[in-house]
């Protein structure tokens, strides 16, 4: 159990879900299902943020009042990387926002040619 | 030592079940059960966040990745069915 | 037949990709030297004041991106408006709707209440314990969500979930020019003096921090409400 962690599991498990997203998108043909795989690929990605910045063994970055007392310098030595954790957190909040925006124009769509298949929309095409 | 094991296994156990659901919502006929499963691939992420060391990011997927989301879909599947016929 | 495959080969192309990168790597053992990570991390708690550091790193050193954050909200919440195009009078309509069970209403009463205090917690405390204004503001929609599904018809008023919205932004903004007459810069958090820190880990410290994260709770709270009471008052049946 060496060689297996808990940053090479996310790892495995945020490609894993990006895959899946990935191929629901590009092969699908009811457009709900297209935006669903693009939820799914959005919460890969940020899976794998976040475990990227997984240092083996170490806490969460927030100080209680017995880490104050001891000193500021042992806190670097304790806890896992905060930045990736404040990029995801953006990126959560900005995904939210593409799905309900793409919702919206499904419905739009949805009432002017009362039909959900994305064959049939070929008003763009040659 | 012991619990970084369980940490371990639980992760296991989270990511094949993840990846299960997410084929299931990819491949399902009826539209309700792929948002379910979408929703519930977005619960257990929340899990695996807590397991990383990284609160702030569980709270936040869990509210906004796992209920709004779900929510706003059900609300246009809604008005696409009801509107037919 | 061509297409199917020409897909197989992207996924497996990308697969592989993956697999190179997955292969070399090595969980780390501590956070490197001289990285901006060990800076955040050691010399936070005395530079911010605030005991949760990603909360010190999203408002005060990476604060432009929780200002840009708050503006692609406000985009996707006027272009949803704008979509759906309600009128005055879809505002008052009632529609019929199957009924609602009894647990549902009689429990949502004795809930909402304590979910919405739950929200004003998180985002008040966001310096010291996990939380702040985006999770917040997501548990404060929550409530207003149960209160929608609970009765169809309630009619929310929405003057009052405009003006919070546009008066928190504006305070936002405000707070921030602030910063610029009174600190080091745009969104710097020590508006009130180099000493005005006040005590490490209780509620009124961290200098500014508690003020610019209940201004941004309060905003996306409301947004987040009103997408879903559009949502809400654009369904003809229930």
């Amino acid at each position: 159990m060496e060689y297996i962690d808990l940053g090479h599991i996310g790892l495995l498990i945020g490609f894993l879900l990006i895959l899946v997203g990935f191929w629901g998108v590009l092969t699908q043909k009811n457009i709900i299902k297209i935006i669903v795989g693009f939820s799914i690929l959005d919460t890969g990605i940020n899976v794998l943020i976040v475990s990227l910045g997984y240092v083996k063994g170490k806490t969460a970055p927030i100080i209680d009042n017995a880490v104050a007392q001891t000193g500021y310098h042992d806190v670097s030595a304790s806890v896992v990387d905060p930045v990736p954790q404040a990029l995801v957190l953006t990126a959560i909040v900005i995904g939210f926002g593409v799905t309900a925006l793409m919702l919206s124009y499904a419905m739009k769509l949805y009432k002017a040619k009362k039909t959900l298949e994305i064959n049939k929309y070929n008003d763009l095409k040659w | 030592m012991n619990s970084e094991i369980l940490f371990i296994g639980i992760a296991i156990v989270i990511g094949i079940v993840s990846i299960v659901l997410s084929f299931v919502a990819i491949h399902s006929e009826k539209l309700s059960i792929a948002i379910i499963a979408a929703g519930v691939v977005s619960l257990f992420a929340s899990v695996l966040y807590l397991l990383m060391a990284a609160p702030d990011v569980a709270m936040t997927e869990a509210a906004i990745g796992s209920g709004l989301s779900t929510l706003i879909f059900f609300y246009v599947l809604n008005k696409i069915k009801r509107s037919d016929a | 037949m061509l297409r199917n495959i020409l897909i197989a080969l992207v996924v497996l192309v990308m697969g592989y990709m993956f697999y190179n990168t997955y292969s070399n790597y090595e969980t780390r053992q501590e956070l490197a030297d001289n990285s901006i990570s060990q800076h955040f991390a050691a010399q936070g708690a005395q530079e911010v004041g605030a005991a949760n550091i990603v909360t010190a790193i999203v408002v005060t050193y990476r604060g432009f991106d929780t200002l840009g954050e708050v503006t692609i909200l406000f985009l996707t919440a006027s272009i949803i408006a704008f979509f759906l195009k309600l009128k005055d009078e879809d505002y008052n309509r009632e529609i019929k709707h199957t009924e609602t069970s009894e647990l549902l209403v009689t429990a949502s009463q004795v809930l909402i209440p304590i979910i919405f205090l739950f929200g004003i917690y998180v985002f008040m405390n966001g310096h010291l314990t996990p939380g702040g204004g985006f999770q917040g503001g997501a548990i404060i929609a929550t409530g207003v969500a149960l209160m929608i599904l609970a009765n169809p018809n309630v009619k929310l008023n929405y003057h009052v979930i405009h003006w919070v919205e546009s008066i928190s932004g504006v305070s936002f903004v405000l707070v921030g020019i602030l910063g610029i007459m009174l600190a080091g810069g745009f969104l710097d958090n020590k508006i009130f003096g180099e000493d005005g820190l006040g005590e490490f880990g209780t509620l009124f410290s961290a200098g500014a921090i508690p003020i610019i994260y209940s201004f941004v709770g309060l905003k996306v709270g409301a947004e987040i409400s009103n997408i879903l009471n559009k949502y809400q008052k654009s369904q003809k049946e229930a």
